[in-house]
């Protein structure tokens, strides 16, 4: 019964997503529809997830994705851990905060927010259609199944359910942006109304990318068992393109927004960083890259998505090569001035963005000229990716301390110069120490000044209780933190493997680790084989690890479940793998140098991110 | 005049991505199909020192019978997902297999080997990656079937699973027994 409803309420929201498309004139009747059809599709979502929570092996989309004895979390995400269901809750997203837009501009209606309420519409339908006619969650199957198939084991773990509703709300967030920006150029707004009805969801798009690609990434490291936590995988950097793109875009709007200046780049990156959202919803379902994430290998469905990016994006492209000329910016800004800085932060961020596209896109590019074939890893963005955003962090710290409209080189050259000569210490001290990661010095001295300096005007503003623009600074260091993270980790990781019998001990770092024992244990819907794993320091215990190889009872794939000792200096972190049959077990142990960093780092940008999120809804209401 | 152009030049942009993509959807294209120009060519000659030992590895000394040449490396992924797969194919069938190690540290590929076990007649290690240029290699793995005669039946670029072991390699060596 909820399968019929939901089919039914999905309909309805098709209906008034099609209104709500039309129906500029009136506020407040976009402002119902927009409502209305949030309501419809909360239902339709929630019919699915009865269907999940109940396991009703009628509907083909449960018995694919859900079995009957896992545990209710894992049951629940299941109904977004498919594309069908991730499509679902893709609109439900998109119509939440077309509803939330319509709730906070109720006081003050106007063609602006009315025509940006009407693409929202027009997005939402175009998805509602694709959901309906070519991937519908819904539908039944008849006999009934008398079981299911499980979810994927791999995604049976708390972070991984939540890792792609926070990534929608990043990636569908930026749809907000993206209509105001079309409402703006279909309304001829020149006064940039626009930027400041978008500031907010920008802000709210970029924390839930941020914490989401985060939690992503952290789920690579501790349930892959690889060691790693982000492998340039297209789908990976489908997540990241917006982000980086969404990044510029919140630094080119702030100046937008502030001085009037580079009207043009702004509405143009809102455009694109929405563009890189639907390519990354069009990566992980088109199946035209090899990827460990895609799902719905299909490419008439490939095919839609293509048909309605081409739609959105090219048709939004189109009306900005028409009227983009009549946005005028109110006077040239001094590239020395805090404008100048974040237009300098966003071209390198959209510069990021596009070596990321292109190196994605590559493969597919050759192919289609050459008909030859390759790869691109780690490597290319080492060298490509990696110094450019050093780059960005170091002018995002130096241009925080610029003010606006016109600087003084000497004063912040004159400020900074302590943090420098310490940026300059790190730097040669991390070259004695290892003269062949010269990139990964130069990079921990850049990191330093952020860090130190950045560090130095927090405290000091919360002492001086001075709150303006802090969400920046704590975001910027974050930035930096996580930096430092990731070139610590990857430079000086620390492997080591070996097959060891219990009582048999293999020497990482400065530790040595000794197998005591294998033992069986059983789960909700698995077994798992523990190790016993003694940490020692010379010749004294100081902790024990205990990773897992889980065998799951339906999908019979094992699944390694890491054991890590997290610290503010390194972690470790222990695999286990096979055993070799004569009583021995492979097992993996890393060191690696401060890698916490890189999640305290993440944490710190989100929370940067509220702050400033809670500034700017402040700033709104005087 | 040179601003107009600047503003339509993303939707120009796009409209090559979108392009691109969409011929990346044509129903002909599987994207970990790759055609070569190796196949039925003579395998290159090549003489590498191997992987702990003295000798050097040579296809020379598996002439007149039908094996795999396989490039790998412990630094690549999709290799240790591959390794079981081709380990118990080459069992099954007495086919012998043939490694070049591609730009690899011996040290790390010594810790592979012993973690996920040492099938290969013999390993050749392909520092500087000449050999792999050679045949043409656009990445790790790849793999390369040469019969009697010293002539490459076939290439696969990328891992191997059940299904092109099965459906490709199997026919193609069953073929020329």
């Amino acid at each position: 019964m909820t399968a019929e409803i939901g089919h039914y309420a999905l309909y309805l929201a098709l209906a008034l997503s099609l209104l709500q498309m039309v129906w500029v004139r009136e506020g407040k009747v976009s402002s119902v529809m927009a409502l209305g059809q949030f309501g419809f599709l909360a239902l339709a979502f929630a019919g699915l997830l009865g269907g999940f929570a109940l396991s009703d092996f009628s509907i083909a989309l449960v018995v694919q994705h859900s079995h009957s004895r896992e545990p209710m979390l894992y049951k629940l995400a299941g109904a977004w851990g498919n594309h069908e269901g991730s499509l679902l809750l893709w609109v439900l997203v998109l119509a939440f905060f077309g509803c939330l837009a319509a709730f906070f501009h109720r006081r003050e209606p106007n063609r602006l927010h009315n025509v940006a309420l009407a693409v929202q519409g027009a997005i939402g339908a175009a998805f509602l259609l694709f959901l309906l006619f070519a991937s519908n969650p819904f539908l039944r199957l008849n006999p009934p199944a008398g079981e299911g198939e499980e979810l994927n084991p791999v995604l049976q773990d708390p972070s991984l359910a939540f890792h792609p509703p926070l990534l929608y709300v990043g990636y569908v967030g930026f749809s907000m942006a993206f209509s105001y920006a079309l409402a703006a150029l279909l309304t001829k707004d020149r006064g940039g109304a626009w930027i400041g009805a978008a500031r907010p969801w920008i802000l709210l798009s970029w924390i839930a990318l941020t914490a989401g690609i985060a939690l992503g990434a952290h789920w690579a490291y501790y349930e892959l068992g690889w060691g790693g936590y982000w492998f340039w995988d297209p789908v990976e950097n489908a997540s990241l393109m917006p982000w980086l793109a969404g990044t510029a875009l919140l630094h080119a709007s702030r100046a937008t927004q502030r001085r009037s200046v580079f009207h043009a780049w702004s509405l143009l990156l809102a455009i694109v960083t929405f563009g890189f959202s639907l390519l990354g919803t069009f990566l992980v379902r088109s199946g035209i890259l090899v990827s460990v994430h895609a799902f719905a290998e299909d490419p008439t469905r490939g095919l839609i998505v293509l048909g309605i990016i081409a739609l959105v994006v090219g048709g939004a492209l189109g009306l900005f090569g028409w009227r983009a000329r009549r946005l005028q910016d109110a006077e040239r800004a001094h590239p020395l001035s805090r404008e100048g800085g974040l237009l300098l932060n966003s071209v390198l961020m959209a510069s990021g963005a596009a070596i990321v596209c292109l190196g994605t896109l590559y493969p597919l590019a050759l192919q289609l000229l050459t008909g030859q074939s390759l790869s691109v890893g780690a490597p290319y963005y080492a060298i490509t990716f990696a110094p450019l955003m050093l780059a960005a962090i170091v002018t995002a710290h130096l241009g925080e301390k610029l003010s606006w409209k016109k600087a003084s080189a000497v004063s912040v050259a004159y400020r900074q110069w302590p943090a420098w000569l310490l940026g300059f210490a790190i730097t040669m001290a991390s070259l004695i120490f290892d003269p062949s990661s010269w990139l990964a010095a130069i990079g921990l001295g850049c990191c330093a000044v952020p860090l130190v300096s950045g560090g130095a005007g927090i405290a000091a503003a919360i002492r001086r209780e001075r709150w303006r623009g802090l969400g920046m600074k704590v975001a910027h260091f974050g930035v930096a933190v996580a930096a430092i993270g990731i070139i610590a980790s990857s430079s000086w990781k620390v492997e080591e493997l070996a097959t060891l019998q219990p009582g048999q001990t293999l020497e990482a770092g400065h530790y040595r680790f000794r197998l005591e024992e294998v033992v069986r244990r059983s789960g909700t819907n698995f077994i798992a084989d523990q190790a016993r794993i003694a940490v020692l320091d010379g010749g004294r215990i100081i902790d024990e690890l205990r990773p897992e190889r889980r065998h799951f009872l339906i999908q019979s794939a094992p699944v390694s479940v890491t054991d890590i000792r997290s610290g503010p200096l390194s972690d470790l972190y222990a695999a286990l793998g096979e055993d070799d049959g004569k009583g021995g077990w492979v097992i993996r142990i890393y060191r690696q140098p401060l890698i916490l960093w890189i999640w305290v780092g993440a944490a710190l940008m989100a929370w940067g991110g509220i702050v400033a999120l809670i500034e700017t809804l402040r700033e709104r209401r005087p | 005049m040179t601003r107009r152009w600047l503003l339509i030049l993303p939707l120009l942009a796009f409209g090559g991505l979108l392009g691109l993509l969409g011929w990346g959807l044509a129903p002909n294209r599987d994207p970990t199909v790759l055609p070569s120009v190796m196949v039925g060519r003579a395998v290159p000659d090549f003489s590498l020192p191997a992987l702990g030992g003295e000798e050097s590895v040579s296809p020379r000394k598996l002439a007149g019978r039908l094996y795999l040449i396989n490039f790998f490396a412990s630094w690549c992924v999709p290799c240790r997902a591959e390794h079981a797969l081709l380990r118990d194919f080459a069992a099954l069938h007495h086919i012998p297999v043939l490694g070049i190690l591609y730009k690899d540290d011996t040290d790390k590929a010594r810790v592979y080997l012993s973690e996920l076990g040492n099938f290969y007649t013999a390993i050749g290690r392909d520092d500087q990656g000449r050999t792999a240029i050679d045949f043409g290699v656009t990445g790790v793995p790849e793999t390369y079937v040469v019969d009697g005669t010293g002539t490459i039946l076939f290439r696969q670029a990328g891992p191997l699973d059940a299904g092109s072991l099965d459906h490709q390699l199997l026919p193609l060596i069953e073929a020329r027994r």
